[in-house]
């Protein structure tokens, strides 16, 4: 028999561990990436363009390269600097950059889509710039893109298995100590697979659930 | 050529042929009238396949088309039998959906080179040969996005015709149109019929151009034809309350 | 300078495995989003399981899987065979769902233009409209490949000597970090920006000579 159910049930608990592991990096990078992305699309739309270039080039830089580096180079050249980040200061801060950028986006979209005049009536009303998008702007802009920004958190939840290459020891990880200790892969990484899928499809489904309720309104 | 025998199209539980009568002869000219969502398109849709009937057959050129015979009995059309009749119908649509990646030679050679099977040159001949007769010769490497209104539905016209159709479709043909567009239009519609004697069904608000071009004038309204009649008649003169109310408010509108 | 070369000859593995695995993943995205509209409902079904499996797991899980677990059942593949094959499957179901969307997008009319003129069903979806839906593909098959080359960063966990794998290689010898990453990184954005991106946009201004989007 080639998957061995004993084996699977045996490994369950410590892969249950390993797996809330991957859950906390994926709820406290995917709420990074929702801080980061906001400042980056606000820092976009800034008026004055010193602002708005750079962050603009740097967005794309980081969206353009591989996430994989992106965590080495955090972890590693820290250091150097005297600002020796731990693997999980590291790892999560390179998952909330890299999906920063492309929440950045889902949010330029969501900007994008208030009407001009809510901008020009907030200035009627003589309202700072900071209040006009506290107070009128995001709370239009945000609803809408709730679907999308839903997708960047199933899309960071896939990501982190990366954060085991600097021996964060979340499922994926687990899952090869495991094989490596035991010779036997076929269990731990199908279970990590399964698990994968199954957070995966049940976050999608909530995510059409959401789309759904938006086109009713 | 054509005949409608008591066809029935339902969307869903709205009816919107009830139960339609239509015969076309070779060589006559058809023009359909009628309000707003009296099923006048959906007949050209129907007959052209594009939609299947809830009841009734249709005839094409002695052939029924929505029905094959099997084992005796009719049976609704698959596919093949489809394809063999459909090559009898040419249709002209409002919005012209010419295919836009092909320029207007392209766009006519399409379909008698691969549904055909005419050499590569025949094709060009052909597609050529009509541009010219539309007025188009010298558009023929134009994209349609580059083309007018008016361009653009002749080369449609053209496209339909290499197909050498017996009967031809047009849905409205002019109404996508500007009004400074629509003469050069129904002036090849018009060569068409005197020219070439084709079998035509036409969807029109172009009261004038059915006056004296159509043979018949076919009034629908709600699914049905209310009445019929030589254009003279049917213009002028109606009968049927629903025709007069309708040509009033057609005639202000200009 | 001395950098320079190990890591250009790491670039030329991630080149390599890149274009092949984007030929992969243009083939399974174009077979499985052809099957999502297929008319019958087995195949239609199979996509679906393909694209929600290959979604729905992780790159790196799937890669591992080929890559350690594969071997249990008897089949060993090269980790370059793995690579190419497993990234190019996994960018392919994503890929698959662009291919679905571009097709759907082209308007009813032109099937139904297509209909008028008799033409069979595989002649009106190769000749008309598939090249409209692959003019509308482009961008986002743009995107899928940069997503595609970064991804490929991942084969440096499966041993093949990849940009990632030579620059964290370099990193333990020679404590150079910021040299090494910095410049991995430029490496990366260059393959991206400087190769991908040109050559889509090339593809998309070829596909779109002669039209002009007025229609519609
Ligand atoms: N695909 C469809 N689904 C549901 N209802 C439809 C569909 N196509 C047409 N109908 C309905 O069928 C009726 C007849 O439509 P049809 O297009 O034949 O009208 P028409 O006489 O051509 O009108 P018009 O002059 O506005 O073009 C209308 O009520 C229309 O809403
Ligand atoms: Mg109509």
């Amino acid at each position: 028999m080639l998957f061995d159910w004993a084996f699977a049930f045996e490994i369950l608990p410590v892969m249950a561990k390993a797996a809330l592991v991957t859950l906390q990096a994926t709820i406290v990078g995917y709420a990074l990436a929702l801080a980061i992305g906001l400042a980056m699309a606000l820092a976009r739309r800034s008026r004055r363009r010193w602002i708005a270039l750079p962050v603009g080039e740097t967005v794309e830089f980081i969206r353009s390269t591989p996430l994989l580096v992106q965590i080495y180079f955090l972890y590693f050249v820290g250091p150097q600097f005297g600002l020796a980040l731990s693997a999980w200061q590291a790892g999560l801060a390179a998952l909330g950059l890299h999906y920063g950028t492309y929440v950045s986006e889902v949010y330029r979209a969501g900007l994008d889509g208030v009407p001009r005049g809510q901008w020009e009536a907030a200035a009627a009303l003589n309202l700072s710039r900071y209040r006009t998008y506290r107070d009128i702007i995001l709370p239009q802009a945000i609803p809408p893109i709730v679907p999308g920004l839903g997708n960047y958190l199933i899309g960071i939840f896939k990501e982190t298995p990366l954060l085991s290459v600097i021996a964060i020891i979340e499922l994926l990880a687990r899952a090869k100590l495991i094989g490596s200790e035991t010779f036997r892969y076929v269990e731990p990484i199908t279970l990590t697979g399964a698990f994968f899928l199954v957070m995966s499809l049940a976050a999608a489904a909530l995510v059409r659930l959401a789309e759904r309720r938006l086109r009713i309104r | 050529m054509v005949k409608f025998d008591a066809v029935v199209k339902r969307y869903g539980g709205l009816v919107v042929l009830d139960g339609l009568d239509l015969e076309v002869a070779a060589g006559e000219r058809v023009a359909i009238i009628g309000p707003s969502g009296s099923g006048k398109t959906t007949v050209l849709r129907v007959l052209m396949t594009l939609e299947p009937i809830d009841g009734g057959i249709i005839h094409v050129d002695g052939e029924p088309l929505t029905h094959m015979a099997r084992n005796g009995r009719l049976v609704p059309a698959d596919e093949r039998h489809l394809r063999r009749l459909r090559g009898r119908i040419g249709m002209v649509f409002q919005h012209f959906n010419l295919f836009p990646h092909m320029t207007a030679l392209e766009n006519c050679m399409e379909a008698p080179l691969h549904v055909l099977g005419l050499s590569r040159a025949e094709a060009r001949e052909r597609a050529a040969g009509l541009l010219e007769m539309v007025g188009l010769g010298d558009k023929r490497d134009a994209y349609p996005g580059a083309l007018s209104g008016g361009q653009q539905q002749r080369v449609a016209i053209a496209r339909a015709l290499a197909m050498r159709p017996k009967v031809m479709l047009f849905d409205e043909v002019t109404s996508a149109l500007d009004p400074e567009l629509v003469g050069e239009v129904l002036q090849v519609i018009r060569r068409l019929g005197e020219e070439h004697g084709l079998t035509m069904l036409m969807v029109t608000h172009q009261i004038a151009f059915a006056r004296e071009f159509a043979h018949r004038v076919c009034f629908f309204d709600a699914g049905r034809i209310a009445e019929q009649g030589p254009p003279d008649r049917i213009l002028v003169e109606p009968e049927h309350p629903r025709t007069r109310q309708f040509l009033s408010a057609v005639l202000e509108s200009h | 300078m001395d950098l320079i070369v190990p890591l250009l000859r790491g670039a030329r593995v991630t080149i390599e495995i890149a274009a092949l695995a984007s030929l992969v993943a243009i083939a399974v995205g174009l077979v499985v989003g052809l099957a999502r509209l297929a008319p019958w409902r087995a195949v239609r079904a199979l996509a679906v399981c393909y694209v929600e499996l290959f979604r729905g797991t992780s790159l790196l899980v799937q890669l591992f899987w080929w890559f350690f677990v594969l071997p249990h059942f008897g089949i060993f593949l090269a980790p370059e065979t793995v690579g190419i094959f497993g990234i190019g499957m996994n960018i392919g179901a994503y890929g698959a769902e662009v291919v679905r969307g571009a097709i759907r997008a082209v308007p009813r009319a032109q099937h139904e233009a297509a209909i008028a003129l008799n033409m069979p069903p595989a002649l009106r979806m190769r000749r008309i409209i598939l090249p409209q839906a692959f003019r509308a593909m482009l961008p986002p098959w743009g995107n899928l490949l940069i997503e595609l080359l970064k991804g490929t960063s991942l084969v440096s966990l499966i041993t093949l000597h990849d940009l990632t794998f030579v620059a964290a290689q370099l990193n333990v010898a020679t404590f150079r970090t910021l040299e090494i990453f910095s410049l991995v990184l430029v490496l990366y954005y260059l393959l991206a920006r400087g190769v991908i991106t040109p050559a889509v946009r090339w593809l998309e201004r070829r596909a779109s000579r002669g039209w002009v989007r007025s229609e519609v």
